[in-house]
């Protein structure tokens, strides 16, 4: 597997997207600047990491859509190469329109780092074929833009295209309000593209890689794209 | 006429005696601009002149000591080619007048005296003090506090891994925000600020200067009045963006061999960063100030020198190194200029498009700047409260009352705020007695912690200081950790009356003593006074903020109960007064029958040293399934809190006697620990072997709490009285002093 994590100008994940990557594959992944105009095309994923891009003084992810890398990102999305996007990745894969919908200010307003739950809704993924339909995970959230928003129509559509990757849920895997940190539109805390080869989510899987760290459960996601891309 | 009026001299808050020093120094009247930096660096804040003499007692070696008090940050060795670099500061007067950018500002500063020693901060702690719940700012300050140093850290990247928050109404006019940062720097690529190379170029990099900060460390050198909202335009804006661009193009720069010194501005931006460089050096500076990058037109050179805008930095280079230098600072986006040079001349000399506009001798003016022996009275509380003749408060309402009262509820509020995460390594978040990072690539760790009893201090100075040392030594211990060193965060009211100046005296007094005995010194600092407002001084709160080192994470401790049926065992004397636990100036008589009176609980250093070093050997021996010191609230609060972490119960029995001082009572230097059933007689015998105070209390136990056969609240629910109170208190309406709620 060919791996780049994109660096922008505040990204504060980059570093442990990295660490996660080579944890799992064994090899040091590309680190691309975001002032590159092309990405290599040989890559296999492209991770956009977490972190306050540009100091997301505009909206978050907003101006990191529109510098020169992304739209080395786009066109290599659109030959399929995998991307990942985590958090303020996410956000920038929203406003970069390769994911629908948008990362609003949490409901309560306030920055939420903790634990939480999720359901993995699909596991016939690159990004999730380690874990099993259905199944309860537990990753790290760090974010103050997490609230998930699509128009009724675009929600529909998502739903329909089974493009919701991942749920706020309780520990026994109910799906309820009562989860839902950040107040996400039907819980959403992660979403696939049509094709299933682009992934963004606001939880760090990245966070939790080993036992020290207080879990594993981030593990099984990188060994999935390490399968499928080897 | 003269534009330096006794006015002008006033407001620029010098006294006539210090204004007769000047005239000697310079051997002339000062322009504007010079008078403007003989003020902000003979300011309490930069000049340390009410408190020097008393902190040069502290000790302040120990063989793993790289650089003590006196840079921008304490150093010491933790091994394998590796060096723990950190500090704690304050920034109290801009946090009340502005809370959001005050404590931004408060993390951004400290972070940047960590990086400009070459090392990458891994950790941030505060300890935050605010005035009573009930106050009408209360909430306001620690929404915007909260705010702002997540605000500031998370965006940073650097993960808020612990701290300490009180509450009391001597805070009400005066917050206390202190930030501490550690970092980790190769051991032999340290980065200092003298000066040297007559000739070399002299470097501006960062954000611009703009107007923002003028003259902040003199307003934080005085006391509040009610027209201090006025000065809201000394509050420095913090851009956290910009400073993670600093620090990668700072330590992109480092990894060069192209600096020779580099100094960040803090308080007395340019003025303070210049003359300490050039005056450690024993050389003098020419700066051009029309080439340092500004924000604004129309700028002077008094307040380009006195600006205290953020995230910048000077440097001295060496010669040809001004390109490679130029080319990382662009890279990152970030302004860059060679502003001047270093010379021989002693001086310093400022231009302003070629004119000379200031010239004055750097030594006379950095380093005798006034010191003062101020009139100092120590008053030392010695009475203590009787346990028998104190009312027993039934031991499950006062439990119950305890965990749920403003300075032991649960802080949970305050760091999901903070990404405690980020960076990867946080092994032990928020919550815990330390908070502990792993140093990155390794299994080994860092804890940190930051402690201060100031209800202690405030009854008795020396054992107070004395308290707050063991206290941060206990933390670090009860993790695992070999404790190193501590940076000290003395926050005081006006150092002119005797009976504070007695508090600053007699804290590090007993700072100096359990400095001493712990072999825990003081590797930097530093001191905020003139706390008080309209004449009300805070409680004297030195603030501890400590590091130690984990050889190994397998083999370490945390706060949580494991399993059920392990049996919990108290490790330390529970002497109180006539053997029954120590119930003076505790959490119960103050929260439960509201007396806030008596002696603190003396620290015998010798036992405390005894236990704790056994204690770490017995974690290091991997004995012990969790650990918790004893501190606010005494026995029962340290179990109830080891079973709301973990949500397992526990069942105790307690001797006869009054049973709620033994409960409560905060006698020092005791730990809990939970131990196996198989390894109970090793353990008991090897404490007692050791000299140290042993006794078995109870076991672990489903999720009821039993004393004496007796059942009180389940986990869960003294979980959710815990978990309640700061939430509550921050989403409750908002009612104005006239009792109409707010629109």
């Amino acid at each position: 597997m060919k791996a780049a994590v994109i660096v922008f100008p505040g990204s504060n994940c980059d570093r442990d997207v990295a660490v996660a990557l080579e944890r799992v594959a064994g090899t040091k992944p590309l680190m691309l600047w975001h002032r590159e105009t092309e990405v290599p095309s040989d890559l296999d994923l492209i991770v956009v990491p977490g972190g306050f891009s540009y100091g997301d003084y505009l909206r978050s992810g907003a101006m990191a859509a529109h510098s020169p890398v992304m739209a080395g990102v786009k066109a290599a999305a659109d030959k399929g190469v995998r991307v990942l996007g985590i958090c303020n990745g996410f956000q920038i894969l929203t406003e970069s329109h390769l994911l629908p919908g948008a990362l609003m200010r949490n409901r309560d307003l306030k920055f939420i780092c903790k634990d939480v739950h999720l359901t993995v809704e699909s596991a016939d993924s690159d990004f999730t074929r380690g874990y099993a339909d259905g199944q309860v995970v537990r990753y790290p959230v760090a974010h103050h833009d997490g609230n998930f928003f699509a128009d009724d129509e675009t929600l529909a559509a998502i739903e329909d295209a089974g493009q919701v990757a991942f749920r706020y849920c309780q520990p026994d895997g109910t799906v309820d309000a009562d989860a839902n940190i950040n107040g996400s539109r039907n819980n959403i805390a992660g979403l696939f593209n049509r094709d299933r080869t682009v992934l963004g989510l606001m939880p760090h899987p990245e966070r939790l890689i080993d036992q020290h760290l207080g879990g594993t459960d981030g593990v099984p996601m990188f060994k999935s794209l390490l399968e499928a891309l080897s | 006429m003269s534009e330096i009026t006794p006015e002008v001299v006033a407001q620029h808050g010098l006294t006539d005696d210090e204004y007769k020093l000047v005239l000697d120094i310079m051997g002339r009247e000062p322009n504007l601009t010079e008078l403007g930096i003989f003020s902000v660096m003979w300011s309490e804040h930069c000049s340390y002149k009410s408190s020097k003499k008393w902190l040069k007692t502290l000790p302040t070696e120990a063989p793993w000591v790289i650089c003590g008090p006196g840079e921008n940050a304490g150093i010491v060795d933790i091994g394998e080619g590796l060096a723990a670099v950190f500090k704690m500061e304050s920034h109290n007067h801009p946090s009340f007048i502005e809370p959001y950018q005050g404590a931004a500002t408060g993390v951004g500063g400290i972070l940047r005296d960590v990086f400009t020693m070459g090392a990458r901060p891994v950790a941030n702690l505060n300890a935050l003090r605010f005035g009573s719940p009930d106050n009408a700012k209360t909430r306001h300050l620690v929404a915007g506090v909260v705010a702002g140093i997540g605000g500031y850290g998370n965006c940073v990247g650097v993960p808020t891994i612990g701290g300490e928050t009180n509450f009391h109404a001597s805070y009400n006019g005066n917050i206390l925000v202190n930030a501490m940062t550690v970092g980790i720097a190769p051991a032999d690529k340290i980065f200092y600020s003298a000066a040297a190379g007559i000739g070399n170029p002299v470097v501006y990099a960062g954000s611009k200067t703009g107007r923002d900060g003028i003259h902040g460390a003199t307003m934080a050198s005085a006391e509040f009045d009610e027209k201090s909202e006025e000065k809201r335009p000394t509050v420095q804006v913090g851009d956290p963006f910009t400073e993670k661009l600093l620090i990668e193009a700072c330590l992109e720069l480092m990894a060069t061999d192209a600096i020779v010194a580099i100094q960040d501005m803090g308080a007395a931006g340019l003025t303070s960063s210049s003359f300490e460089m050039a005056s450690k050096g024993g050389l003098g500076v020419e700066l051009e100030l029309d080439r340092v990058p500004m924000r604004e037109e129309g700028m002077t050179p008094y307040e380009l020198m006195l600006s205290e805008s953020q995230e910048r930095m000077l440097m001295v280079l060496k010669p040809g190194k001004e390109e490679l230098a130029q080319a990382i600072f662009h890279k990152w986006e970030l302004d860059f200029a060679v502003i001047g040079h270093l010379t021989e001349t002693g001086r310093m000399v400022l231009k302003w498009h070629g004119e000379t506009v200031g010239d004055l001798p750097i030594d006379p003016l950095a380093q005798a700047s006034p010191e003062y022996d101020r009139p100092h009275e120590i008053k030392r509380e010695t009475r203590g409260v009787r346990a028998n003749e104190t009312p027993e408060v039934p031991w499950k309402e006062a439990l119950t009352q305890l965990v749920g009262c403003p300075d032991l509820a649960s802080r949970r509020w305050i760091w999901e705020q903070y990404d405690h995460m980020v960076m990867g390594d946080t092994v032990v978040r928020p919550g815990g007695d330390a908070g502990v990072v792993r140093i990155h690539g390794t299994n080994r760790g860092l804890a940190a912690t930051t402690d201060c009893t100031p209800r202690y201090v405030q009854a008795d100075p020396v054992e107070g200081g004395k308290q707050a040392v063991a206290e941060a030594w206990r933390n670090l211990t009860a993790v695992g950790a070999r404790p190193l060193a501590i940076t000290d965060n003395m926050n005081f009211g006006n150092p002119e009356k005797p009976e504070i100046m007695g508090q600053f005296v007699g804290a590090c007094q007993g700072m100096a003593e359990a400095c001493k005995a712990l072999d825990f010194p003081v590797v930097s600092g530093n001191v905020s006074l003139y706390n008080e407002t309209a004449g009300q001084p805070i409680m004297p709160t030195p603030a501890i903020g400590a590091v130690g080192l984990i050889d190994d994470l397998d083999r370490m401790a945390t706060v949580p109960f494991k399993a059920s049926d392990e049996i919990i065992v108290v490790l330390g004397e529970t002497l109180g007064e006539r053997g029954s636990g120590w119930i003076a100036n505790s959490l119960y008589l103050r929260e439960l029958l509201g007396r806030e009176e008596g002696a603190p609980p003396p620290v015998d250093l010798a036992h405390e040293r005894k236990v704790g070093d056994f204690v770490r050997g017995l974690i290091g021996a991997g004995s012990v399934t969790a650990c918790h010191d004893v501190s606010d609230g005494g026995l029962m609060i340290a179990l109830a809190e080891m079973a709301m972490a973990s949500g397992i119960g526990f069942d105790i029995t307690c001797d006869p006697g009054p049973r709620h001082a033994y409960l409560f009572g905060e006698d020092q230097g005791r730990y809990i620990v939970t131990v196996k059933e198989n390894d109970v007689p090793a353990v008991t015998g090897a404490a007692e072997k050791a000299g140290v105070p042993v006794r078995v209390l109870g076991y672990t136990n489903g999720d009821a709490i039993v004393v004496n056969g007796e059942a009180g609240p389940t986990v869960s629910e003294l979980r959710a009285i815990n978990e309640r109170w700061l939430p509550e208190l921050m989403s409750a309406e908002v009612v104005e002093p006239g009792g109409v709620p707010a629109e």
